[in-house]
This record gives C-alpha cells, structure tokens and sequence, in this order.
C-alpha cells in the first residue's frame, strides 16, 4: 500500500481544526455503520452465548426474576461435555482440509499455466478462473444436483458399470462424494489467485541455473518451485479452509444424512431448535478454530520463506 | 516466458473444463423440451416462457433488485469514505471493522445480525436484509477504492490544495474524478455481491420475504426443474455483463498482483 501520511498536519494553509472536522466526515459514517451493524451485533452474540435460552426458543432475559445478572457457561459446559458436536466440528475439519488440499492439487497446473503464459494472455486466462465464481453460489450447487441426479449420464455409467460387477447400484447425489466436489468447484477460484500471484513473481533463472547444474524437470519443481510457491500454497489454503470450514448450503442441499456439518447445526440451533445460546458457542468456536488456522497458515508461511534473497520477491 | 510442457496444458485445460461444464450444462438445459435434466431432447423457450409468468419468481426478483441497488448505493457512498480514509489516514480500528467481516465466516455474520435485529424488535424483511448486505459490502468497495489511489499520484491533489482549493473542492474536483473508475467498479461489484448473497440473507430475511436466491434454494430443495436453469441462465448474464463493465473500468481489479 501506498505510503499512509497523514495528511491533516501537511500545507499551513489548513487550519487544524478544520482537517479535524474534515478527517471525521470521511471516517466517522462507515466507522459508525460498521460498529453500529458490524461490530455491536458481533458483542451481542458474544454475550448471548453466555445467556441462557429462552423457554420458547431465543434468549431468556438478561435479568432473572430477583433482578440478577443471568449469565452463565452452560452452553459452554454443553459444548465440550457433549463429544456429538466435538464430532462434528471434526468432521467439518477434515472435508475442510480434504477441500484444501484437492484445490490445491487442481490449481497448480492452473496457476503454474497462467504464470508461465505471455503477459497479454494472463489476465485473461485469470478472468475465467473467477469468473465462475461470481455466478451465484447456488447455482453452482444446482449444477452438481444435474450432473449427479440419478437420471444423468455420470450416475447411469457409474452404475452400469457397478451392474457388471455385480454391485448394488449408488446415488451419487446426497452423499459426501457430491459435497466433497461441490466444495471444491466452489473454492477452486481462492486458491488459484494466491498461487498465481506468487508463482508470477519466480525468478526464471533460478530454474535455469538449476538445469544447467543437471537437475531434472521433477527436481526442479520439488526443490526449487514448490519450496518458493509455500507462502501462495498457505494463503490459498487459509482462503479455501475459511469458508469451507463454515459452509451448510453445500451439504443441505448436496449432502446425505451423515453429511450434517458444524454449519448446518449452527443453522438449525438458530432456525429449528431456536436454542441461540448454543448456536452462539458453536459460531463462536467456528470462528475462533478458522482464524486461528488461518493466521497459523500465515505465520508458517511467512517462516516458510526461508532465506529472502535465494527468493527474489517470491513473497505474495 | 518460460516454456510450458504438454501435461501441463492437459492438466490446466482439465481445470477449466472443471470450471466451465457444470455451468455450460445449467445454461444448456435451460432450452431442454424436458422436465427431467439427464438428456437433451429439443429446444424450447418454454422455461423461459413459466418464468416470465411465476409471480413468485418475479417478486423475488423485484425484491433482490430492489435490495442490490440499495444495498450497492449505500455500500460505495460509505465504502468510498472508508477506501479514501484508509488511505489518508494511519487509523487502528476502521480497517478491523471493514476488513474483518471479509475474513471471517459468513454464518457468522448472519446469526449476529439475527440475534441483533431479533433483540430490537426490528421487523426481519427487505430493510434488515440491505442493512445487512452494505455491512459487507463496505469493505469490498473500500479495497477497491484504496487500490485506486494507492496507484494514484497523490502529487495532483495537493497541487489542488496548494492554488487554493478547499479541501472538498480539492477531493471534487481532482481526487474523486480520478478514482470514479474504481468506485463505479465497486459499486458493480456490491451489486453483484448483493444480489448473489444467500447465507446472510438466508438469516436476515425473515419468514416473509424471498430474495432471488432465497428462491432458487427452496425450489431445489424440493426439485431439480428446468425453470430454476432459466432463471440461473438469465443471472449469470446479468453478472457477466456487470463483471465486465467493472473489469473494462478497474483494468487490475482482477489481476492477483495487489494481493
């Protein structure tokens, strides 16, 4: 970014308090939106995992009947006595990061492409990446309900073949099998972008140099390539593991029974159960658990980096 | 330039095809002559046809319209001042609060806002769902904002400022001209955002009121039908043509570069 002067102290023109005023019409409305539709109902969600639920459905008030302070950490005590929803957040941990990793294995070539195209061709070849992504994200989902349903080519082939071997037939749709390739086309655009714009920075001669020392396409690419590319690889994983991580459209609509996630028991504690205390915890968690991740993801691949010169610029 | 293998040509053209043929296959069958979606038979405008004639297909869409440009307005009038504010000014707690609904899971911003507008009293409807829609949208138009003047020669403004220019009239009449390209870029990208969003619509809508999405959910919960394909074929368009008029305005909005 660009160098952040202040510049309410510059020309002498000014006069002070008029920067002032000047400097507050510019932060103060989004500052005021933010904390007010932002920042608030996030403490309020805070606070309400500390309540208790309310008889029917909500929030019971905030002062019981002898006018004391109701809050409590039975949501909490729930949360982690309860091995049913530690299960589940297992469970979204690992389509999460089986997520990360197959887009990452279908990115490289994508990224790696794109990076080693002519420079009047990369924009362009970017632009089809995301633009799948900004067609609506249902729709992407209704996608793979065609491709899968029972009647399609793909589920009548695989089954055909099934009938030869003298299987039982399958669905290929609400089962974990359809989620798991749904959230990858859906976050497939996240990781190309850091991957890309990381592999774009490679020095060429580095590759070079190795040729000419002997080593082989496979040796350049696992000691010199990939090595350079961790800190893209970690960006993109935290930018896919996020929202995979908290996802409950994709296994509503895609998923089989076994494929609830920590997404669909937040919405069902909010939209079924109303219990909000221990939608709150679950949602609080859900949180802490990503950013956590995410910010582990950039620590390690801040360190990955290793010696900053071999690395001209590799830095995304 | 380096040279590029073979296999990576196959493997990178896979990718796109990954990309590419689910949504080619929406698009295609929504000119089917069959209910069904598993086979081409004939082509048809008849989807398109129910389409134009389901009323509740076509409130939904009255709604979201409704709520996109709300919710685009809103959000690039506070996104602006926060893109240039991020930019002029070394401030702590305005970049947390437009950056972190971006980062953090958007469920979580739902539930919040559902507890919070449930709290109040505040009836669930178009209203809460734009309220809730220029929140995170704010910080998308900020970033594409503060790109724009950071690649900006921020020389032109003070020279303004030196012959005299106020400060608004300085902003007027050489900043903002010259920033309009990425805050109309921002504005087509709120719209998109806006438009397309279902998880935090999903909890901020109340019972009542249907969104575009909102439909499309529930009639494929119940049922793969090929109306749902000509409403998805007639989206995709509209955001293909807002995408490009973004792309055409911010050239580097897209390009991974600024990351």
């Amino acid at each position: 970014m660009g160098a952040a002067v202040d510049k309410s102290s510059a020309p002498a023109v000014r006069s002070a308090p008029n920067a002032k005023l000047g400097k507050w019409l510019v932060v103060g409305p989004p500052l005021v939106y933010l904390l007010l539709f932002f920042a608030i109902p996030t403490l309020i969600m805070v606070l309400a995992s500390f309540r208790t639920p309310g008889e029917f459905g909500g929030l019971a008030p905030l002062f019981d009947e002898a006018g004391k302070l109701d809050l409590n950490l039975e949501s909490y005590t729930r949360f982690f006595t309860e091995s049913v929803y530690a299960e589940v957040f297992l469970k979204s941990f690992w389509y999460a990061l089986l997520t990360t990793l197959l887009c990452l294995a279908l990115a490289y070539p994508l990224a790696a492409l794109i990076a080693k195209s002519p420079k009047r061709h990369r924009n362009l070849l970017l632009l089809l990446v995301i633009l799948p992504f900004w067609s609506n994200f249902l729709i992407r989902i209704y996608a793979w309900m065609i491709i899968l349903g029972p009647q399609a080519v793909v589920a009548r082939t695989v089954n055909a073949l099934l009938a030869t071997l003298g299987r039982e037939p399958v669905s290929l749709l609400f089962s974990s099998f359809a989620v798991l390739i749904c959230l990858v086309y859906v976050h497939l655009p996240f990781m190309v972008l850091p991957l890309y714009a990381n592999l774009e920075k490679h020095d060429p001669t580095l590759l070079d140099a190795a040729q000419d020392l002997g080593a082989d396409a496979w040796q350049r690419f696992w000691r010199i390539t990939f090595p350079l590319s961790l800190p893209g690889v970690y960006a993109g994983a935290a930018l896919v593991f996020i929202p995979a991580f908290g996802i409950f459209a994709i296994p509503d609509i895609l998923g089989g029974p076994d494929d609830s996630l920590i997404g669909n028991v937040i919405k069902q504690q909010f939209l079924e159960t109303r219990d909000w205390p221990f939608g709150s915890v679950l949602s609080i968690v859900l949180t802490v658990v990503a950013l956590a991740l995410a910010g582990f993801a950039a620590w390690v691949g801040r360190r990955s980096l290793g010696n900053p010169s071999s690395a001209k610029g590799a830095d995304a | 330039m380096r040279k590029r293998p073979v296999w990576l040509w196959i493997a990178a053209a896979a990718g796109y095809a990954f990309l590419y043929v689910p949504l080619v296959i929406v698009v295609v069958y929504s000119f089917n002559d069959s209910r069904l979606n598993a086979e081409w038979v004939g082509f048809t405008l008849d989807w398109y046809h129910k389409l134009f004639q389901n009323e509740e297909m076509l409130a939904a869409a009255g709604n979201s319209l409704v709520i996109a440009l709300v919710a685009s307005l809103a959000s690039t009038l506070l996104g602006t001042m926060a893109g240039v504010a991020m930019y002029r000014y070394k401030l702590r707690l305005l970049p947390i609060l437009v950056l972190t609904p971006i980062a953090i899971p958007e469920i979580l911003m739902g539930v919040s806002l559902l507890i919070f507008f449930v709290l109040l009293n505040f009836t669930l409807g178009l209203v809460s769902v734009a309220i809730a829609h220029i929140a995170f949208c704010i910080g998308f138009v900020a970033i594409v904002v503060r790109s724009r003047l950071a690649g900006m020669d921020e020389s032109l403004t003070e020279a303004a400022r030196d012959l005299g220019a106020t400060p608004w009239n300085a902003f007027r009449y050489v900043t903002l001209p010259l920033i309009m390209p990425g805050v109309i870029a921002g504005a087509l990208m709120a719209f998109t955002l806006s438009i397309d969003d279902f998880v935090i619509t999903f909890f901020t809508a109340g019972a009542g009121t249907v969104t575009l999405p909102l439909q499309i959910y529930s009639m494929i919960k119940i049922a793969v039908t090929p109306e749902v394909n000509a409403v998805s074929t007639l989206l995709m368009l509209l955001t293909l043509a807002l995408i490009i008029i973004a792309s055409r305005l911010s050239p580097n909005l897209f390009s991974a570069e600024e990351e």
